[in-house]
């Protein structure tokens, strides 16, 4: 298991990564990317249980489903450092016949997706159906999955968080990414979530949360004990604050960049404050 | 012409159920989900015999097909039931993102398709599925005729990996097909051979045509029909085939005309070898409450109806 600093050394390349995806094709979605590179960091390299390889089934590893799918940078980045396919396939993010759609597929073959998303709001029930599964095959490895705060204005969830309750679907921890913008403002402008912690205890979740979701022992922290909370009856739901943009002075405080790639002055400046540690694809 | 005996009305989704039954104890990985509708979908004996199988969703569709689409990870194969308009209207984006996009081996068995529903009205009677679900890349899409035809092709699907949809529905109509007919997913039945009008028929309009050739024969017409209970993939060379020898063809489905089999013919028909055709279906118009017969007169979808469109085909050729 790779230490404190090299796992932070990764963050800061991911960041790159995800600031040269989207400025290259001018297009994706880095703000939700830079604010989640923490989460992804430690899941795909100190949290899950993963095997070699890759196969659609999971059986006997840990699996993840990311439901917010506009989030692909940070997903591909991360999926690639770790090993499920060529780094340097990062450069065809978003351009015609590559396996890295602007939302994640599994139509295109690409090692380490399982489902496609986009299309919000669908990812929590796909990961208690995992769950499920695991738990007919006898296989005790978990189910993790990732969902913007904006996502849960989706009626979907909701039947998929009573039902996940009510089934006590407990080796599923859905992490819900609580960054408080959308594409049209912050998501209490837009249609108020409230309190998601406690939606989720209502519905019988266990609920833990993780203040600083940018902050990379506290996700490790978080999702260390989520999985000491695994097992006992409650599905379990990390409620992450993060910062939409972090790591990028200009793209944070706003939802300006939810969705918007840095021109070329931008990029270097972006690039500038996350420099350069396991080498650039 | 040739004689096709009723064997006992019974339903189509009671021909699912005991499809579901007879999976229940040969396919361990064939699990079974459900929006609340056990009564409806006949599955209560896959349930009493395999509980840890069986997942009650509640009335929480969009959630059912997520769930399903995550259980096939881990190599489960899930069924899911409910009625044919909470199957495809109400979860279309699900299934196209979850499902088909995803290539993820779900089947969707959907009762209560078409007007026959009945008395419910037209909230629940759907007339579009076939179209929603064929224009999805990927999905399989068939439509049983009677309870010994849907219980061999629930069999049939859980063979096949990739996402189906199975359509059938509630009232009981006249079993005919050989209970040990062997359902080859893709391919059409030739039921009676003719030379005059070729028939095409799928689901509850399949019987009706055999009652229409039959009276027409009587009128000295001699009428092909051919069961098609995959829509998708279509048997472009059996409709080829028939129609060349023929000359003109006629569509009959308890469907809109717009998007359902006739449509898929017509395609056939007119990139290879242009014919007249007649639709035998609804006309773009959503259904009511009635009894099933009652509905099936009036929205012209029974044999009279079939004989009557045979009758305009034949002066077009």
């Amino acid at each position: 298991m790779p230490n404190t600093q090299e796992l932070q050394d990764l963050v800061t390349q991911v960041r790159r990564d995800i600031l040269r995806m989207v400025h290259k094709v001018n297009s994706g979605h880095p703000g939700g990317s830079l604010g989640c590179t923490e989460y992804f960091v430690a899941l795909y390299n100190d949290i899950m249980d993963l095997k070699e390889g890759f196969d659609m089934d999971g059986i006997g590893e840990d699996v993840f489903f990311l439901s917010n799918g506009h989030i692909s940078p940070v997903y591909y980045s991360v999926l690639a450092r770790r090993g499920y396919f060529p780094v340097d396939e990062l450069n065809t993010f978003r351009l015609i016949d590559s396996r890295l759609q602007g939302h994640p597929t599994t139509h295109e073959g690409l090692p380490g997706v399982r489902i496609a998303s986009g299309s919000l709001g669908q990812g929590m029930s796909v990961a208690i159906g995992a769950a499920q599964a695991k738990k007919l095959n006898g296989d005790d490895t978990l189910v993790f999955s990732l969902h913007g705060d904006g996502e849960l204005q989706e009626g979907q969830n909701w039947e998929a968080i009573m039902y996940a309750a009510g089934n006590k679907v407990d080796n599923l921890i859905a992490t819900i990414d609580r960054n408080g913008q959308q594409i049209d403002g912050g998501t209490e402008d837009v249609l108020p979530l409230g309190d998601v912690a406690e939606k989720f205890r209502v519905f019988g979740w266990d609920v833990l949360e993780i203040e600083n979701g940018n902050d990379l022992e506290q996700v490790i922290a978080g999702l260390n004990e989520a999985k000491s909370r695994t097992g006992k009856g409650k599905p379990v739901c990390v409620v992450m604050t993060t910062e939409m943009g972090n790591g990028v002075d200009f793209m944070m405080y706003t939802h300006a960049w939810h969705g918007k790639a840095p021109s070329d002055e931008q990029l270097e400046t972006a690039l500038a404050q996350n420099p350069e540690t396991l080498g650039d694809y | 012409m040739t004689k096709y005996t009723d064997q006992g009305k019974q339903d189509t989704r009671s021909g699912f159920g005991a499809g579901m039954t007879e999976l229940g104890r040969t396919n361990p990985n064939v699990v079974a989900l459900c929006a609340d509708l056990v009564g409806s979908l006949k599955i209560q004996t896959f349930i009493d015999e395999n509980p840890e199988r069986f997942f009650q969703v509640g009335i929480a569709e969009a959630n059912m097909m997520g769930i399903a689409a995550g259980l096939t990870i881990g190599g489960k194969i899930p069924f899911t039931g409910t009625f044919a308009n909470f199957s495809t209207g109400r979860v279309y984006d699900q299934i196209r993102q979850s499902i088909a996009y995803s290539d993820k081996n779900v089947k969707i068995c959907a009762s209560h398709a078409g007007i026959t529903l009945g008395e419910d009205g037209a909230t629940h009677q759907i007339l579009e599925d076939i179209g929603l679900m064929k224009m999805l890349p990927g999905m399989t899409v068939i439509n049983p005729c009677d309870f010994n035809q849907t219980k061999a092709a629930t069999l049939a699907i859980a063979e096949h990996h990739g996402p189906v949809y199975l359509r059938f529905g509630r009232p009981k109509v006249a079993n005919f097909t050989p209970v040990d007919q062997k359902f080859e997913i893709g391919k059409a039945l030739m039921l009676n051979e003719g030379t005059d009008v070729t028939i095409i028929a799928t689901g509850h309009l399949v019987w009706q045509s055999l009652i229409a050739a039959e009276n027409l024969e009587n009128q000295g017409i001699s009428a092909e029909v051919i069961n098609i209970h995959t829509i998708k993939p279509l048997d472009d060379a059996a409709i080829l085939a028939s129609v060349k020898k023929t000359g003109c063809v006629v569509t009959a489905e308890e469907h809109n005309y717009l998007g359902g089999l006739g449509e898929s013919v017509s395609r056939v028909l007119s990139t290879n070898h242009p014919a007249p055709q007649e639709f035998v279906a609804t006309q773009d118009t959503f259904g009511e409450s009635g009894t099933p017969d009652q509905l099936m007169d009036k929205y012209g979808l029974n044999n009279k109806a079939i004989e009557a469109a045979v009758l305009r085909v034949l002066k077009r050729k």
